[in-house]
């Protein structure tokens, strides 16, 4: 049971090579549930891999409440973690491999079968005890290697590290569940390393975006979809990802290729590489002269929504076709609600100089 | 309408059943023939049924007898040779490096002994353990052991192990290492991270990880060792006296030294089968722990 904090980490596999992480500064709070989401190589399992000590990182500390655990072996920390692929003994039952790190740290018998007996219930594993592990399915593996977690009633985290990548596709979604029911009921923080975005989403209160070693945004998944604090998290949050459109600003107007574009809010005057940001769900699709002039190049039928793949000034766009707009040829127009647009310099979101006013 | 019936094609496999017949079945039949007859030279064969294997297989008779004590010296040879060359195996494999350059060299080094030809490996043996000029021989010697291959049985015995330990432990730790390599290291970190130490992760994890390979290096190294020839005659010629006299070696003296035919025949028929027959529970045992496994 702890609270997480990384003060000031980085870490390079050489010393002086580049970072394979950069410099952070997070906290995981007691009995969250965390997912740390990024494409492959940007850092995400290294991160992992410092939190659970198989790493230790190049600068920074690593605090589980206020003791320092930075050079602390992997057996020395209450972390338990469940690997891409399903590590089990071979040789054991699965009461057996439940057993097994309860008997390494020399707990007593009696307690040993009782949590076993706790844990088989909570994971729906009592019927299999006595099998032997290794004839199992991934996906009862998965659950062993789990429960070899959170026997130890000292585990301060559990660590997922892509946990369903071995998994059938209709055991992932019921697998997932099952791992959200049972943070609901037991009080311990996890942490859970993807780069599928709906796994992140579905599992997480709190969501860590990385990219090329860099964490982007932390928030929870509505922050991420609604206000995107990076290009990145627009662009891989969301599918469609966001749409991004060179401009250049003057106070409450922006100016994409001489159409202006009321914003929300007083932005001042910004410098750097200016864009502005629209998810697709909120830029709708209109009649020619309506708003900024577009060139609809397909309209994709996805049956819930129907998506315009357009062209806006040389970019390309992506607009939400509203019921009973029929495009008529390739020319139309798209309205940029002021409330959805954000503005972003290199990348990073530009905060307006005062709070943007509600919806128009 | 009924096509025309062609049998000439059954002359396509003739190539086959001409190469597999001079190659395996006539010699094997010829032998089969010798050993129900007996013969006194020129060529002129009497026959004797079953009688050379009645001989072979009792032990209060001259053939019987140095059968059977050759039979448990192959025995003692092949269990001494397991005992020692897999728990060494495992164990150099355990101390091979895990990466970098030294991983090439360490392989290199380990395959040596094993591209060595056997009667080499043997005259290397016998200079080697000489107890006058023997760099091995004599330093045992001089440490106050009496040593002598020529003359001491139990010396005999321990230069041929020796020998073969030297020989083919290699192979057994190529194999095992490849096992060991082929272990994700999740499994090393989950170990770590349930609180296994040293034994515990080599008892749960490498070695039921190994399991396959090591049955693979038993199965090789038994019927390998029950079938040394060359070495031990090289090395000892059998002696002193028969103590280091195995069937192959009794075979040959009995077919080439005595031109005995027809108990020859019977001796190596006898010695196949054996080794057949061993292989079959090998591999029966081999295929139902892989069934078990995916049952």
């Amino acid at each position: 049971m702890a609270r997480i904090s990384l003060e000031r980490l980085a870490h390079a596999y050489r010393p002086g090579g580049p970072y394979a992480l950069q410099p952070m500064d997070l906290v995981w709070a007691q009995g969250g549930a965390y997912a740390l989401l990024g494409p492959s190589g940007c850092g995400k399992t290294t991160l992992l891999n410092i939190i659970s000590g198989l790493i230790h990182p190049s600068e920074g500390r690593v605090r589980f409440d206020d003791r320092d655990v930075t050079t602390l072996p992997t057996e020395a920390r209450n972390i338990a973690q469940v690997f891409q692929f399903p590590v089990v003994y071979d040789t054991m039952t699965v009461r057996q491999n439940f057993a097994f790190p309860l008997k390494n740290r020399g707990v007593p018998e009696p307690e040993i079968t009782r949590r076993v007996a706790e844990i088989a219930e909570l994971l729906d594993m009592v019927a299999v005890l006595d099998r032997p592990a290794r004839n199992l399915t991934a996906d009862a593996k998965q659950k062993i290697s789990l429960g070899r977690g959170l026997v130890r009633s000292d585990v301060a985290a559990i660590l997922f590290d892509e946990p369903l990548t071995v998994i059938d596709p209709h055991l992932k979604w019921e697998l997932r569940g099952k791992l959200k029911a049972l943070h609901r009921r037991i009080d311990v923080t996890m942490i859970y390393v993807t780069h599928d975005q709906t796994e992140a989403l579905t599992f997480a209160d709190q969501v860590v975006v990385m990219n090329a070693g860099e964490v982007v945004q932390v928030g929870t998944p509505d922050e991420l979809f609604s206000r995107p604090e990076h290009v990145f998290v627009g662009h891989f949050i969301g599918s469609p990802g966001m749409n991004f459109l060179p401009c250049e600003v003057a106070g409450r107007l922006a100016w994409v290729d001489g159409h202006a574009v009321p914003l929300g809010a007083d932005y001042g005057t910004t410098a750097g590489r200016l864009e502005l940001g629209i998810r697709p769900e909120f830029a709708s699709l209109a009649r020619a002269g309506a708003g900024v002039p577009v060139s609809v190049r397909r309209i994709e039928d996805l049956g819930r929504v129907r998506l315009a793949r357009c062209m806006l000034a040389g970019n390309p766009f992506v607009a939400t076709v509203p019921d009973g707009v029929v495009p008529d040829g390739d020319a139309a127009s798209v309205l940029l609600p002021p409330a959805h647009l954000h503005l972003y310099a290199d990348s990073r979101r530009v905060v307006p100089l005062e709070p943007a006013r509600e919806a128009a | 309408m009924q096509r025309p019936r062609n049998d000439r094609a059954w002359f396509l496999v003739l190539p086959v059943v001409g190469i597999v017949a001079f190659s395996a079945l006539i010699p094997l039949m010829t032998v089969v023939n010798y050993s129900v007859q007996d013969t006194f030279g020129n060529n002129q064969f009497f026959w004797n049924g079953i009688g050379w294997y009645k001989e072979l297989l009792d032990p209060t008779t001259d053939l019987g007898g140095r059968f059977f004590d050759a039979l448990w010296r192959n025995l003692l040879f092949s269990f001494l040779a397991l005992v020692i060359e897999v728990p060494l195996g495992i164990a150099v494999a355990l101390a091979m490096p895990r990466s970098g350059w030294k991983v090439s060299a360490t392989l290199v080094l380990m395959a040596m002994p094993l591209l060595i030809p056997w009667n080499v490996v043997g005259t290397i043996w016998q200079v080697f353990a000489r107890p006058d000029i023997g760099m091995f021989g004599a330093a045992v010697n001089r440490l106050g052991v009496p040593y002598n291959y020529t003359q001491d049985p139990l010396s005999a015995w321990v230069t041929i192990v020796l020998m073969d330990v030297w020989h083919w432990t290699s192979l057994v730790a190529l194999l095992a290492y490849a096992g060991l390599r082929s272990i994700p290291d999740a499994y090393y970190q989950a170990a770590r991270i349930d609180g296994a130490k040293g034994f515990s992760i080599f008892r749960n994890i490498q070695l039921p990880k190994m399991k396959r390979v090591l049955l693979i290096a038993v199965l090789l190294r038994f019927m390998d060792s029950f079938m040394i020839y060359t070495e031990p005659f090289v090395v000892t010629g059998g002696g002193p006296g028969n103590s280091t006299t195995f069937i192959s070696i009794d075979l040959v003296k009995t077919a080439l030294g005595q031109f005995d035919l027809g108990k020859a025949a019977a001796l190596s028929i006898v010695y196949n089968l054996i080794i057949l027959a061993i292989c079959w529970v090998f591999y029966t045992v081999m295929t139902r722990a892989d069934a078990r496994e995916n049952g």
